[in-house]
């Protein structure tokens, strides 16, 4: 498609924030200080599973400086089909009991009250001194009890919902169940030359971003309430805060702060509402910090997952059948990814015949959130790992393996959607040709490939451009910038008008103050919002245009645009081109300031693939591994700011490297989580890492004007497939339940002899 | 209870605080002296964005209790760049692309200063380790890495071994 030549997309200008974030300036959720402003704390349940009989504040109402008290009932009791958030998929009813519980206590460390107080410590005191009255219940702590016919039961109303296949009708802790097939599964099974089936296990993992969450409320003079804090999403926060405490939208405004680090885990609200509630009630400024171990206890990380997954293939490489049976721990609530992971296993591969069912399973653990392309990562584990088990029983090269069955255009999704062009193939053939692949290993290393698919979220965006006096132009946006997002705008705008990057100031403004945008998550922002913005610069040219015709006495379609100036054509030419400065002086005479907004709902957004090559060194006599070398290679479509697309390709492969080696929630058995620390939650420091080197393949996406792809998710789908292939390949066993801890490894290398 | 008087030394400054006793001197820097640059992503030691020099050497300031930097000098990352001209940390972070979300950008680049100061002309590996105590969720390192050493080896090269900066 376009062969368009860039002057700004593809280029690494430094970005607008940069000055403020490494100076210190920025100002992030906990940085928000208001006058006369008290602090909020939450009192957390001790069990992972209680009847809660009552609660009594009395005590803590008269202790010293609390302004107010919150429980569960003070919030509105919401009917179970009211629903909200991101295209209405949230159960406000659900939503409400995580942030606060009412009935029942669902997981240890549970919200079950929440007050304010003139100061953090006497906040702290009084909170001790609220008397819940509990009765203890078994707790549901895997996903075999949980599903086990005479399981204790979460919720009494939850019967599975989806496709139930031959479950029981009647309470149940199995929340929904889905499928997705194609062609015949026994006869794909009965082609096969060699048929491979593994079970896989990955744990709760935690996005672990390193800023706590952190929001504050005040209220304001005509009674509008104001929430300030980190998130991925202002509209989304407002949505979801006004759903919950049952206010008209006009009431709540929005203002993002900076947020550092998100990775879907800021998709939803914890202390949010509770920080407007309790605002409302002490009719003052209200701060809520979360401490790491809250975020620990009480946030959402990515669910823990069983499945068992079977694939059949011919001598020559042809895989005839694969099936999938994914049950993954939603958490307290439903909503595990367990539906994305199905999507996704075999999104790359032109399977002919497949069967994938997914379970979301309710147990007394943390509410699951969204983590990076949420599901993806446990799904390409299982399809990752036969694959290369396959390739080692056929004797073919495990990248030869896939792309023999690769997904191109014209092949259609999991879902039956036919794909438009896609880059797969193209990663697939970079990796292979890269030095990576060929460099030898040293002694005790293995390498691992494995490739992933994510499908990138649309949704809504909005963008607004005004254009100053002087020529520069301000671009405001709805969507958070959470790792560079400004710089893209910029670009954007820039290469759209036609005006230098520094002549553009990205802004990311309240929900007062531009129109609506759906969340920065999905891989959605660069490329949605990027269009809303392109989509707003073209009308501003336009009008530009238009004001330019108007001066030069000619019709509209006499006057073009270039490089950021006007220029005369169809018989105009004589006219000196006019710059865009050179324009906007002249604006109060030729009919007022220039401005633009544009919303945009894109049908398609393009899905995303990449492949990884990882060698990993294991220490027999320890069982202690290390990634010595890795390598990134995906295709961005087109990189908009290369840098920050490297990046996003870096950060990703890491968290995912975390997952495969080190990175688990570890309960005791009572539900209680025994690492809720960085200490003993082990993500990776920078001397676990190499470099991760990166290939950016660039296949236009034709969904995109520029032809960008999301960049955001994909990275974190093959690193746990790599690395286990990798361990397998030194190990010379396969091993299948995450983490590969040094214990597992010895263990796995004392079972094999 | 009552809070105690501290007398001290910010980014060269001379600075007094009241405090708790128990306070962090994390708390301190941000929420009695607005020093807000200093981040607190765990507040046990376990994750650097709190870094600060405390008389030269480099610390979590989560980890001090306020008072005892009583009579004592602290540098902060607000104290890093002079004026409006950055630091060659600074510079570099930002042409590198060296940050995501910036939450441990101050850290970060407390902690390499530190680093820089001591050694003038780390390796990867040196650089690694000693910046192992930084927790960054976004860039898995890649890009930070670089950023120093390439600042290591820009200062080298057009300041000699100039080191002499100490901010705290
Ligand atoms: S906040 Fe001090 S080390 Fe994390
Ligand atoms: S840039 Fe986000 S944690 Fe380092």
């Amino acid at each position: 498609m376009n062969e368009r030549k860039f002057k700004h997309i593809g280029t690494r200008p430094v970005r607008p924030d940069g000055v403020d974030k490494v100076t210190g300036r920025a100002n992030y959720g906990a940085d928000i200080d208001m006058p006369g402003m008290l602090h909020g704390v939450v009192l957390r349940s001790p069990y992972a599973h209680a009847r809660i009989r009552s609660i009594d504040t009395s005590a803590a109402e008269k202790s010293p400086g609390v302004k107010a008290v919150l429980v569960g009932t003070d919030l509105p009791d919401l009917p179970r089909d009211l629903k909200g958030g991101p295209e209405n998929h949230v159960t406000l009813a659900d939503l409400s009991r995580n942030c606060l519980a009412r009935e029942t206590a669902l997981y240890h460390g549970h919200a079950v009250a929440a007050l304010a107080a003139t100061s953090l410590e006497a906040a702290q005191e009084a909170v001790q001194k609220i008397v819940v009255d509990y009765e203890e219940l078994e707790p549901v702590l895997e996903i075999d009890q949980a599903i086990a016919p005479d399981a204790p039961i979460l919720h009494d109303h939850v019967r599975t919902a989806g496709m139930r296949g031959d479950l029981p009708d009647g309470p149940t802790n199995i929340a929904s169940r889905i499928e997705f097939s194609r062609g015949n599964l026994e006869e794909g099974f009965a082609d096969a030359d060699v048929v491979v089936e593994r079970e896989f296990s990955t744990p709760w993992a935690h996005q672990g971003y390193i800023e706590p969450h952190a929001c504050a409320a005040r209220v304001g003079e005509d009674g509008q309430a104001v929430l300030y804090g980190s998130s991925q999403g202002q509209f989304l926060m407002r949505d979801l805060c006004v759903g919950l405490l049952q206010l008209e939208p006009g009431k709540l405004k929005v203002v993002p702060a900076e947020i550092g680090g998100g990775f879907g885990g800021k998709t939803t609200v914890y202390n949010e509402p509770l920080v407007v509630a309790l605002a409302k009630k002490s009719n003052r400024p209200v701060k809520m910090v979360m401490t790491r171990e809250e975020v620990f206890r009480a946030t959402g990380p990515t669910s823990a997952s069983k499945m068992r997954f079977k694939m059949g293939a011919k001598r020559d490489g042809t895989i005839t059948a694969a099936s999938a049976s994914i049950y993954m721990e939603a958490g307290a609530f439903p909503g595990s990814p367990a539906g994305a992971a199905a999507m996704c296993c075999f999104g790359p591969y032109t399977f002919p015949n497949f069967s994938i069912e997914a379970h979301d399973v309710l147990v007394n653990k943390l509410k699951s959130a969204a983590y990076r392309a949420p599901g993806a990562p446990m799904g390409a584990l299982g399809t990752e790992s036969l694959l290369d088990e396959i390739a080692r029983e056929i004797g073919m090269d495990p990248i030869e393996l896939r792309l023999r069955n690769a997904v191109q255009q014209g092949d259609t999704s999991t879902l039956g959607m036919p794909y438009d062009r896609i880059g797969f193939i193209e990663t697939l053939e970079a990796a292979k040709s890269h030095p990576h692949y060929k460099a030898p290993l040293g002694p005790n290393q293995g390498r691992g490939v494995a490739s992933g698919y994510w499908f990138n979220a649309g949704m809504q965006s909005s963008a607004n451009i005004s254009i100053h006096a002087d020529g520069s132009a301000v671009v405001a946006c709805g969507s958070p910038d959470i790792g560079g997002w400004r710089a893209s705008m910029a670009l954007i705008a820039a290469e759209e008008l036609g005006i230098p990057y520094e002549r553009v100031r990205p802004v990311v403004l309240d929900t007062d103050s531009v129109g609506y945008s759906d969340l920065t998550g999905g891989s959605r922002t660069t490329v949605v919002t990027g269009m809303a913005i392109i989509e707003a610069a073209r009308q501003v040219i336009d009008e530009l245009r238009a004001r330019t015709a108007k001066m030069w006495d000619v019709e509209l379609d006499a006057v073009g645009w270039q490089d950021g100036c006007a220029v005369g054509v169809n018989g105009a030419g004589d006219n000196e081109p006019m710059t865009l400065a050179e324009i906007a002086a002249g604006f109060s005479a030729t009919g007022g300031p220039v401005n633009a907004e544009a919303s945009v709902v894109p049908a398609a957004t393009g899905p995303s693939f990449g492949t990884h090559i990882c060698d990993l060194e294991v220490d027999k006599e320890t069982g202690v591994s290390k990634v010595v070398r890795y390598t990134v290679v995906q295709d961005a479509g087109k990189a908009i700011h290369p840098s920050y697309v490297e990046g996003q390709m870096q950060g990703g492969a890491s968290q995912g490297i975390g997952i495969a080696l080190n990175e688990e929630y570890i309960y005791d058995e009572k539900g209680v989580l025994e690492n809720p620390s960085f200490l003993d939650y082990r993500m990776p420091v920078a001397s676990d890492l190499p470099m991760i080197d990166t290939v950016i393949v660039e296949v236009p996406n034709p969904a995109h004007p520029y032809g960008a792809r999301g960049v955001g998710e994909i990275p974190i789908v093959p690193p746990l497939a790599a690395v286990a292939n990798a361990m397998s390949d030194a190990l010379g066993v396969r091993m299948t339940d995450l983490p590969l801890s040094p214990p597992r490894v010895l263990g796995a290398l004392s079972e094999d002899v | 209870m009552a809070r105690m008087h501290v007398e001290t030394t910010i980014n060269g400054e001379s600075a007094e605080f009241l405090c708790q006793p128990g306070e962090s001197l994390l708390d301190a820097l941000r929420n009695e002296l607005n020093l807000t640059g200093t981040k607190e992503g765990c507040n046990t030691g376990d994750c650097g964005a709190c870094s600060v020099m405390l008389d030269g050497r480099l610390v979590p300031s989560c980890m001090v209790l306020a008072p005892e930097v009583e009579g004592r000098s602290v540098g902060t990352i607000e104290g890093v760049a002079q004026g409006d001209e950055l630091h060659p940390l600074q510079q570099k972070f930002l042409e590198h692309a060296a940050l995501q979300c910036g939450i441990c950008t101050p850290g970060f680049i407390v902690a390499a200063k530190a680093l820089l100061e001591k050694n003038p002309d780390p390796t990867e590996e040196e650089a690694r380790y000693w910046l192992a105590g930084n927790l960054c969720r976004c860039t898995g390192y890649d890009k930070i890495i670089r950023a120093v050493l390439d600042t290591a080896a820009e200062m080298n090269g057009t300041n000699g071994a100039a080191t002499n900066g100490a901010a705290g």
